[in-house]
């Protein structure tokens, strides 16, 4: 006989649900500034207090304080600035055009912008980030072409991606932006192994990779964290925890029993949780775990804490599963607003610069659109059928010429 | 090398590894238990290699979805990784990096990127290792656009086509016979261009097509139908994909009768592919309906006595070309 209740399951559900009050009490946070900062050496037996930290710069006020500021110039900010920036003009002039039923799919960046722009921007020439899908603020620092985003996310002739990928799904190597895949995981394993022929070349060039919460999830991620852990891969393994994964909250792939970051800690990996609404926390750690890497003491693992403003993509309603005024409840703040109370307290910006910024990026979008819609949108001037047949190998063989000749396209 | 010498499979891909890997710095092994602290791999493929070339050959842990997806990446990198899926069956693990990246990545980055990497795995029946041990699914991979599959059947063919695999700028699936490893032969040390069948035997009055061991029945069937008066022809398709269609129809019209044999399940084998392909083309001129022998719809059984039954045999060619002669 048994005295005690019968087995039963416990199913992580979500603190606040549609008409409730939004309730983040489930995180708490340190101080900015109150977070360590131990030397890039240090063995992580001696760091695993940080995965259960929150390393945080920005001050309320706009300073930047505690160990882990990093020293970056008012004009390295400022393009970080300009890219956030410009991601959410271009993700809101995009998502309206969806809605003009100018493309078929988008997904927003909104209060995620910083956990690429930074990054972009610490990172050196020749490294490589393995990115999920919601990082065009990474290709904004760098200057990437907007013509080249718009015509693939049209759809149109010009589509660099050749009418082959998805819209968003962008590729651009010479930028050091991996190409992306809805596959999630993936890139987790990519990216180790680039990071360990890196080594083998005797080389100093670093991988980044990003997977969400609900990603940690796949066999791919603890792969490649086995990877990473066995042969000190010089490569720095993200979580962007945006706090949903579509539907499903953070709980749902483990995150209520312990943080992201924590996961490192069975890998012998460090594990940094870092404020990802702060574009200062995020330079400084993505640098920290840079140069341990680039020191030979292997890969590491950041928790970026922010949460998705905007639905999944446009095909997702979040008002369905959360509460409709919970990114205005999210305690970290707008990455955008704290950068810039940031330089205004430096002093390197002013709100009339700002607004002249948002002027000026606006247009730039605008412009942008308008050349793209020019070339077409969605079903018009479509890429032509030949490309189905191209790049399938490095040459078309019998069967793909064959198949040409059947779709009766020229060669 | 231009000297031919006897050696058997085993000793031929090891060959083709050690000489690539001199030829070329941008060559990389890596698979479980691949370097000779762990024996140089289960069956002594890669022996030697981690002695002679250190750190380019890399022992891993057992994480099939990380050996592939590092070979992705060290690909991206500029290098030419052999990872090895220790057997077929494994490779089932690995399945969303070979078929969703690897294969696909130059076509959806829109010719940015590609993945020349070769993907070894060996299988098959004969040892008694069972059902999750044992299986060719070579159709899985000749089914997914943008991989090159390949199955030698000889010590020849398996350096040849290891070189030209190694070289291709395109992901490579290389399919390994394990109870053939031992069988010796001549090996001249040429490449093998991929895409190209090669007729192991001519003959005038039936064709047999097969890949891997299955060569091995047919040239035993042959032999036995010799005696009776019947001059099979082999096609040894050493590539499934692209397979070599021409060399195969040339040879079903000139004898008028094709019998398609693989190991792997019959149904949806990629013997209804090319026995498909020979019907549609060869129509009206063909003296007997293009049959196909393959496995039995049925994992792979354990048990000797079983799995001997389990994959056509050379008394089963035998029979299937007698029948196609007397139709």
């Amino acid at each position: 006989m048994r005295n005690q209740p019968p087995l039963s399951l416990h199913i992580p559900a979500p603190h606040a649900r549609p008409g409730e009050k939004p309730d983040f009490s489930y995180l708490t946070f340190p101080e900015p500034g109150a977070a360590r900062r131990p030397h890039i050496l240090t063995p992580e037996a001696e760091m695993r207090d940080m995965p259960y930290s929150l390393i945080r710069v920005l001050a309320e006020d706009g300073r930047a304080i505690g160990p882990w500021a990093p020293h970056v110039a008012p004009e390295t900010l400022r393009r970080g600035l300009r890219a956030m920036m410009l991601t959410r003009f271009f993700d809101d002039r995009m998502f309206a055009a969806h809605h003009q039923g100018k493309t078929s799919f988008y997904m927003k960046s909104t209060g995620e912008e910083a956990t690429a722009a930074a990054p972009s921007l610490a990172l050196l020439p020749g490294d490589m980030c393995f990115p999920t899908y919601r990082m065009v603020s990474f290709l904004m620092a760098r200057d990437y072409p907007l013509a080249n985003l718009v015509n693939q996310i049209f759809s149109n002739a010009a589509d660099p991606m050749r009418g082959r990928q998805l819209p968003l799904l962008y590729s651009a190597r010479d930028y050091g932006f991996y190409s992306l895949a809805g596959n999630v995981g993936s890139r987790f394993g990519h990216a180790v192994g680039w990071a360990m022929a890196s080594a083998y070349k005797n080389d100093d060039k670093i991988a980044m990779a990003f997977v969400g919460d609900g990603t940690t999830a796949e066999g791919n991620f603890h792969e490649a964290m086995v990877f990473a852990s066995v042969y000190h891969a010089p490569v720095i393994l993200c979580v962007t925890n945006n706090q949903w994964a579509i539907s499903s909250y953070q709980g749902i792939a483990g995150g209520e029993e312990t943080t992201f970051a924590a996961r490192g800690i069975g890998y012998g990996l460090p594990g940094l949780r870092v404020d990802g609404n702060d574009f200062l926390a995020v330079y400084a750690a993505t640098q920290w775990a840079a140069e341990r890497a680039r020191a030979n003491h292997g890969a590491t693992l950041i928790e970026f804490v922010t949460y998705r403003v905007a639905g999944h993509s446009t095909n997702d309603d979040p008002s369905r599963y959360r509460p409709s005024d919970e990114a205005r409840a999210w305690p970290l703040g707008d990455p955008i607003e704290r950068l810039k109370a940031h330089l205004i307290a430096l002093g390197e910006w002013s709100e009339a610069q700002h607004e002249a910024l948002a002027r000026a990026l606006h247009e730039e979008v605008r412009a942008a659109a308008k050349a793209g819609e020019a070339l077409g949108t969605l079903g018009q001037n479509p890429p032509p059928k030949r490309e189905m047949f191209e790049h399938v190998f490095k040459t078309p063989d019998w069967r793909n010429l064959e198949q040409r000749r059947e779709c009766e396209v020229a060669p | 090398m231009s000297e031919v010498k006897q050696l058997n499979v085993v000793q031929a891909i090891n060959q083709a590894l050690h000489d690539a890997m001199a030829a070329d710095p941008k060559v990389l092994v890596l698979g479980e238990e691949v370097g000779d602290k762990q024996e140089g791999g289960v069956m002594g493929v890669t022996k030697g290699l981690s002695t002679a070339f250190g750190e380019r050959v890399r022992s891993t842990p057992i994480s099939e979805q990380a050996i592939i997806g590092a070979a992705i990446g060290a690909s991206l990198g500029g290098y030419r990784p052999v990872a090895e899926i220790m057997l077929m069956n494994f490779i089932a693990v690995p399945m969303d990096m070979i078929t969703n990246h690897a294969a696909k990545l130059r076509f959806m980055s829109g010719g940015q990127t590609n993945v020349p990497i070769v993907i070894r795995t060996m299988t098959g029946v004969g040892f008694s290792t069972g059902g999750q041990h044992s299986d060719y699914l070579e159709a899985w991979f000749a089914h997914t656009a943008g991989i090159k599959v390949v199955a030698p059947s000889n010590p020849d063919d398996a350096y040849g086509l290891m070189r030209a695999a190694i070289e291709d700028d395109d992901p490579v699936l290389f399919i390994e016979n394990l109870p053939t490893y031992w069988t010796p032969g001549p090996v001249s040390f040429q490449k093998v261009k991929l895409g190209q069948a090669k007729v192991a035997l001519e003959g005038t009055d039936a064709t047999v097509v097969a890949h891997s061991r299955m060569v091995v029945e047919a040239l035993a069937a042959a032999k036995t139908l010799a005696t009776e008066g019947i001059s099979l022809e082999v096609v040894d398709l050493r590539t499934i994909s692209p397979w070599d269609r021409a060399t195969v129809l040339a040879s079903a019209a000139k004898t008028g009768r094709a019998v398609v044999v693989h190991e792997a399940v019959k149904q949806f084998g990629i013997g209804a592919e090319i026995a498909a392909v020979i019907g549609e083309e060869l129509w009206g001129k063909l003296k007997a309906p293009v049959q196909r022998l393959g496995g039995a719809f049925a994992p792979v059984p354990f048990s000797r006595p079983l799995e001997a039954a389990f994959a056509p045999t050379a008394a089963d060619i035998a029979a299937a070309v007698r029948k196609a002669v007397t139709a």
